[in-house]
């Protein structure tokens, strides 16, 4: 499949070329390409040991890709050629007036979320559960705080500048609390919430580093249809409230066909579907992997699904 | 039917204690106690002679020992069981339980102003109360040595507490931080104060230098990196003789009074302020400058943790992934926290160094590492207060020690030999009782509407 047959109805934002992610032995994920465009909510689908957390892991740099380019794109840059300079320098990055280009597998791991703004969760919550639901947002402004607190110094010294600038934090972080419907409990101890408030006071965290992309990794899993209802809607609005496209890794089937703009699906670390909801729920590949069919019997499902 | 229901409103009372099945366990450890320790404490061979020597004293002072706290400690466990079974009980009957807190917890509030009290004005009570000639012993055995652990327990606890990275090799900038002195002394001729920040920058540079490649390394690892650290500096100061004076020692000017010595002579302090001359004067000073030093650390401190640097250490703390994620540098953080806390653990070395008039290697081993660890892990990690606390039972305790000497005909000669062991128990108290240090809350370094503490056990230790 070439770029131009994934269709996406905007400009790319991230593009993922022919990674691939072995341990050991064991090919995780294999030469995997696709695109996730601008403002699309994309869904990164598959069985159980697919490799979807570890493309994750991958594009948030916590491992480094065995092969394969990764890049995002901010602004209106022209992404090939971009791309191509990059590659040839020994730079993550190159910035021109109409935006910039990152290769994420150069950068080391916290620049991915601080210079390419590309934020995530985890399928197992990471919280700092002894801090209050506050300070977990205050700690993903750390950022621009320690910037404003004159890397400490002016903080100490008590200048205003910090002392505005963590007033500003504090209201973003109300801003998010309320948005997660989590006010009321702004100064509990994160590790208190129940499990679904956990899974969404994640997401309102990774939005408070201003991402231009948010990677999140199960977001429905363990939560009740009524929760995942909620969540459907912060997801939108995310998308089109924030201006933060959204790559999605999910099993809740009711989540990822009422969200998704674009589907990816992968099964054993590689690609065998890319397109719209509509599309992946036909496809019969897709059928089989998911049901478990065996190459056999995938030519009489293939045939059954297209009479 | 209206009186039953009233009836029912009445909170459940606890069972009374079982007092022979108390007495019952008691015994059992006491035999159990009997039998362990009948060869080792209740015999003994005297100077290579074949000649077996009965203590029957001391032997029966440790089973006695053996029953009163096991005695104490099975009253106690009954007491709260049967405290809980009636709050059970009342739970099931819909009864509001009262909200219990004991004794530590309902002082808590008021420990830290009564602490800095205590300490600010520790001598000067003393001298008023005891006089001048008495009171010397007092301030300098315990005042001044509980303060430098003090403010060692609060330089560690940044990188402990807060960082959650577990240094085991601390007392290597409390080591720099006094030869910086002692060296700067000798072969520049600076005084104190102009040695005094030079120690700190130096401790920070190597507590910088330790960081590096200590960084990838956590939890066990950290530990024993650290640890040879801490040797690795004490045997530099050791081996290089030429510079250090090697275990021999080197000599540090001892503190003046901005260039006035405290002595008996016309020069010195108390001819000069018209005052009849006492070792106490010193004393009181070098008090006053730790004192200082220390408010100094726990002042810093307090406002590093409402920065976004002292939160990045407790994310650290929690969790070093999600950190990273987050866009947090975890290499400048982990490296700040290391030279912060080394560059407190410089300036308590200067001053130390200042105090003696004279070091060696010896005063830098890994037992004094292991004392301030002590004073962190029982404070509670990350609780400034519960450092102080901590200090004046461990050390207070162990000085204390020294001056048993009732206790001579049960464990023998100079009961000091007992301060590591004293130690050793009480860490093990600790975690039978408060598992998490005396001051096992957190309080929140930032608040939308009510600042609550945050319950000890949702807090992270660090992995390392
Ligand atoms: N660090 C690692 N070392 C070795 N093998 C790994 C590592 N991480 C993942 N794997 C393996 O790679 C494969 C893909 O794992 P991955 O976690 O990416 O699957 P997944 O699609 O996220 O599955 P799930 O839906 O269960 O979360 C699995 O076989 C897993 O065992
Ligand atoms: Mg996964």
């Amino acid at each position: 499949m070439s770029t131009a047959d994934m269709m996406t109805s905007n400009a790319p934002l991230l593009q993922v070329e022919n990674l691939t992610m072995r341990f050991g032995g064991l090919v995780a994920v294999n030469s995997l390409s696709f695109q996730a465009a601008k403002g699309d909510i994309t869904a990164l689908i598959g069985p159980n040991g697919a490799g979807k957390t570890t493309v994750f892991n991958c594009i948030t740099g916590f491992y480094k890709p065995t092969e394969g380019r990764i890049g995002l794109r901010h602004g209106e840059a022209d992404f090939e050629t971009g791309l191509n300079a990059v590659t040839a320098s020994d730079k993550a990055s190159i910035s021109t007036e109409k935006g910039s280009i990152y290769l994420l597998e150069r950068l080391p791991d916290f620049r991915i979320s601080k210079d390419a703004r590309v934020a995530r969760t985890f399928q197992n919550i990471r919280l700092f559960s002894g801090m209050t639901l506050v300070e977990n947002l205050m700690v993903a402004q750390h950022n621009p705080l320690m910037v404003a607190s004159n890397f400490t110094f002016g903080g100490l010294l008590g200048f205003s500048r910090y002392r505005e600038a963590e007033k500003a934090a504090k209201e973003k972080a109300s801003f998010w609390l309320n948005k997660v419907g989590l006010y009321d409990r702004a100064d509990n101890p994160a590790g208190d919430l129940p499990y679904g408030d956990q899974r969404r006071l994640e997401i309102a965290r990774a939005m408070c580093t201003d991402p231009v992309l948010l990677c999140l990794d199960e977001p429905a899993a363990g939560l009740n249809p009524r929760e995942s209802l909620l969540l459907n809607g912060l997801l939108r609005s995310i998308r089109d409230d924030h201006g933060t496209s959204l790559l999605l890794i999910e099993h809740d089937m009711s989540v990822v066909m009422e969200v998704s703009d674009h589907i990816v699906v992968l099964d054993y670390g590689t690609k065998i579907a890319d397109g719209t909801p509509k599309q992946i729920q036909t496809d019969p590949k897709v059928i089989a992997a998911y049901l478990g069919v065996d190459d056999e019997e995938l030519e009489k499902v293939e045939a059954e699904v297209s009479a | 039917m209206s009186a039953s229901s009233s009836e029912m409103m009445t909170a459940n009372v606890p069972k009374g204690v079982n007092w022979s099945y108390a007495f019952k366990e008691a015994f059992t450890t006491a035999v159990i106690a009997l039998a362990l320790l009948c060869l080792l404490l209740g015999v003994t061979t005297e100077g290579g002679q074949n000649i077996l020597i009965f203590k029957p004293a001391r032997l029966a002072f440790a089973v006695f020992l053996a029953f009163v706290v096991r005695f104490l400690v099975v009253v106690q466990k009954e007491r709260k069981a049967a405290r809980l079974e009636a709050e059970r009980l009342d739970a099931v009957a819909g009864i509001q339980p009262k909200k219990r807190r004991n004794w530590f917890e309902r002082a808590e509030p008021y420990l830290q102003p009564v602490l800095f009290f205590l300490m600010a004005f520790f001598p000067i009570v003393l001298v008023t109360t005891l006089g001048g000639q008495a009171s010397t012993k007092w301030v300098d055995n315990y005042g001044i040595v509980i303060m430098i652990y003090i403010m060692l327990g609060w330089g560690l606890n940044i990188v402990v507490g807060l960082a959650g990275l577990l240094d085991l090799g601390y007392v290597a900038f409390y080591a720099i931080g006094s030869y910086t002195y002692a060296l700067l002394a000798q072969y520049y001729g600076f005084s104190f104060w102009m040695a005094l920040p030079v120690a700190g920058v130096m401790a920070a540079l190597w507590g910088i230098m330790l960081g590096f490649p200590v960084l990838r390394l956590r939890g066990d690892y950290l530990a024993v990196v650290t640890l040879a650290f801490g040797e690795i500096i004490r045997s530099v100061a050791v081996n290089w003789k030429d510079f250090t004076g090697g275990s021999a020692g080197i000599s540090a000017p001892k503190i003046t009074f901005f260039g006035i010595p405290f002595n008996a002579s016309d020069e010195g302090f108390a001819a000069k302020f018209g005052l009849e001359f006492l070792p106490i004067h010193r004393s009181i000073f070098l008090y006053y400058i730790i004192f200082g030093l220390a408010i100094l650390t726990a002042v810093v401190t307090l406002k590093l943790k409402k920065l976004p640097i002292g939160r990045a250490w407790e994310a650290l703390r929690e969790d070093e992934i999600a950190c990273k994620s987050l866009g947090l540098n975890t290499r400048n953080t982990k490296l700040t926290a290391f030279a912060i806390g080394a560059m407190f653990g410089g300036f308590a070395g200067a001053f130390f160094g200042a105090r003696q008039g004279f070091l060696t290697p010896e005063s830098f081993s890994f037992e004094e590492s292991v004392l301030i660890l002590a004073t962190v892990v029982f404070g509670g990690m990350g609780s400034l207060v519960g450092v102080v606390l901590a200090a004046i039972v461990l050390n207070g305790g162990s000085e204390l020690l020294r001056e048993a000497t009732f206790l001579e005909p049960y464990i023998g000669s100079d009961p000091n030999r007992y301060r590591l062991f004293v130690v050793g128990v009480g860490m093990v108290v600790m975690m039978l009782w408060k598992p998490r240090g005396l001051i096992s809350t957190r309080t929140p370094t930032v608040f939308l509407n009510e600042r609550k503490a945050v319950s000890g056990s949702l807090v992270k230790e660090g992995h390392g």
